[in-house]
């Protein structure tokens, strides 16, 4: 069943910052879906844009069909009682996310109460099921968020994200700050919180290595569009776009020691949203460009059976056939 | 429940502790909360120390304008009344009022300080020009004109008072607003389906909170201060003692030219005091919650 369907999402910020410029993507519940990119490629304005929550003044485009119902023309009171209820989000920085003045019980509960429909006891025991389920003691619910730990309250901002039970969660950066150790431990409880309760899961992150080893899909974003797609693994150690190539071989792999002695990393910095190049977005950075390239827009075409990237260099299979 | 009940008074009174030990560090804190502690007790208590009687002027128990004396140790006034007697029981106007009318200005400048940090555009700018527009107008002009146009009562004082002396505390409320709506935590609150009025009262206002308590400590001594004015220039209620009130009569006595000392010295000392003691409050109080003033200790 297809959970999510974006078609043709461009984002304007007042600006005049074209910050998404015509995104697809679809997730099935209990898919999923890794965004991967730079700072600036529109990864998170993406995420935002899914829930309406974009500054006053920003043109969005295009449909966003959450489980059937276009957030983008829904009315004001839909779209609010769809926020957290229908698709919830992890925040970047637990650290700033969480109110310092309220107990992290009560900032659990806020959206439970809020979208109605239990009583305050019935919050509070849930708010204690929540935090259990995310391997805190129940009774944390009393402290504040500058009692715990960095992991701790990424914990809580993950039982926040599930507090209504939620069809779809958009988890941001939900890594950044955390050390190793506890990065593993956070995507784990993800992925086991994602596969035991069937919700669809948009994880965001510049990290390749992490979305590959956590996400079923792969999408590879720059200058505010979906450069590759495919499963993510096979994007992961096989890219066809060369941004994607960069970016994966940006990490070092374990056990690889040619890696080592061929240091690969990307020139030049992420276009200006408010002043694209012409032609494909990616050309003036890129060691493969034609001379086509800067005149001509490269589109998503299909590389191979459910993979799809935006170069050049990849023919269309459909074409060929 | 009872458990988790009794848990937060257990928290709130040890955040209260907490609270008093820092205060007691402020030396001129304590004498502040000393003075106005005794202000207190003698107006609470003036019922039964003067009475009302003491305002009574075919009942005056002395002679005219005497000088202090054993039986009077203040003195009497022109009809005789004993200026004691009048000084307590005129503090219970000077407390009410510039209790009241602090209030009232802290709740208007909350409002619109919240309110105008949270809704931006033209409803902020419209409200922030209005606000300004008190900001420059000289406060006790604008108040001696409502006082004049409207009934002659204490709620027309503690109006007055209150909706001149507004536009401060907006402007500081809305200034902390914008900083605390710039914080991840309301883009989270948004996020989860909060609408504006939860925002601005679960996330915004216990983050002002210490703000508005602080401004209203320091707003009480400008409106004792701004009542004692509008009773000194006639414009208090004439059926009420106040200290203002004390000091008008005095001058048109004549109590300054012929040297009656004592009919104008207590009234203006206690307005000080009163002034002085709650400035004090205030910004200890004030430096207890936000420790990066450093205010000497």
């Amino acid at each position: 069943m297809t959970l999510l369907e974006v078609q043709d999402l461009h984002v304007t910020y007042p600006g005049g910052a074209a910050a998404v410029r015509g995104v697809d993507l679809t997730l099935a519940a209990g898919q999923k879906l890794g965004i991967a990119g730079e700072s600036g490629c529109g990864k998170s304005t993406l995420a935002l844009a899914l829930l309406r929550l974009l500054p006053a003044g920003t043109r969005i485009d295009g449909s966003v069909l959450l489980d059937g119902e276009d957030v983008l023309t829904m009315r004001w009171g839909r779209v609010r009682a769809v926020r957290w209820a229908g698709a919830s989000i992890v925040f970047q920085g637990a650290m700033h996310s969480l109110n310092a003045v309220h107990r992290i019980g009560d900032q659990i509960a806020e959206p439970i109460l809020l979208h109605g429909g239990t009583t305050a006891a019935a919050a509070r025991r849930r708010t204690g099921e929540l935090l259990e389920h995310v391997g805190l003691p129940a009774a944390r619910a009393r402290a504040y968020p500058h009692e715990l730990s960095g992991g701790q309250r990424q914990r809580v901002t993950i039982a926040m994200a599930l507090a209504c039970d939620p069809l779809l969660v958009v988890a941001d950066e939900p890594t950044t700050a955390l050390d190793v150790m506890i990065q593993a431990q956070i995507l784990r409880l993800i992925e086991g919180l994602v596969a035991e309760q069937d919700l669809g899961l948009i994880m965001i992150s510049h990290d390749l290595a992490v979305l590959a080893d956590t996400c079923d899909r792969l999408a590879v974003m720059y200058a505010g569009r979906v450069v590759e797609e495919g499963p993510a693994r096979e994007v992961h150690e096989n890219a066809r776009h060369p941004y994607a190539e960069a970016l994966s071989s940006a990490f070092p792999r374990i056990g690889d020691p040619s890696s080592r002695f061929a240091p690969r990393g990307l020139a030049g910095d992420p276009p200006d949203p408010s002043d694209l190049p012409s032609g494909c977005a990616f050309h003036p950075r890129c060691e493969v460009a034609l001379a086509e390239c800067a005149s001509e827009d490269q589109v998503l075409r299909e590389a191979e059976p459910e993979r799809r990237a935006a170069c050049v260099h990849v023919t269309d299979m459909r074409s060929h056939t | 429940m009872t458990t988790a009940a009794a848990l937060t008074w257990q928290r709130r009174r040890e955040s209260a502790a907490r609270f008093w030990k820092q205060y007691r560090r402020h030396r001129a804190g304590l004498l502040g909360l000393a003075a106005l502690a005794l202000f207190v007790v003698i107006a609470l208590t003036a019922p039964l120390t003067v009475g009302s009687d003491v305002a009574s002027v075919t009942e005056a128990p002395g002679r005219p304008m005497e000088s202090p004396s054993a039986e009077f140790p203040l003195g009497t006034d022109r009809f005789g009344r004993d200026l004691l007697g009048l000084l307590v029981w005129g503090s219970r106007v000077s407390l009410l009022v510039g209790l009241l009318a602090a209030v009232l200005s802290v709740l208007i400048g909350g409002l619109v300080g919240i309110t105008a940090g949270h809704f931006r555009g033209p409803y902020a700018t419209v409200v922030m020009r209005v606000t300004d527009w008190f900001l420059v107008m000289p406060t006790l002009v604008l108040a001696i004109a409502l006082a004049t146009v409207m009934s002659r009562s204490l709620g027309t004082i503690v109006l007055a008072i209150g909706v001149t002396i507004w536009p401060t505390t907006a402007r500081l409320v809305r200034a902390q607003t914008l900083a605390v709506e710039s914080r991840p935590y309301i883009e989270r609150a948004k996020a989860l389906g909060g609408g504006h009025w939860h925002i601005m009262s679960r996330h915004v206002l216990p983050n002002v909170m210490p703000l508005i308590l602080a401004q209203t400590t320091l707003m009480i001594s400008t409106s004792i201060l701004s009542e004692a004015t509008l009773a000194f220039l006639g414009l208090g209620d004439p059926t009420v003692v106040s200290w203002g009130g004390m000091l008008q009569e005095a001058r048109e006595a004549g109590a300054v030219s012929s040297g009656d000392w004592w009919y104008l010295v207590p009234p203006g000392i206690a307005i000080a005091v009163v002034a002085l003691a709650f400035t004090l409050c205030g910004r200890a109080v004030e430096s207890v919650l936000n420790p990066r003033l450093g205010v000497g200790r």
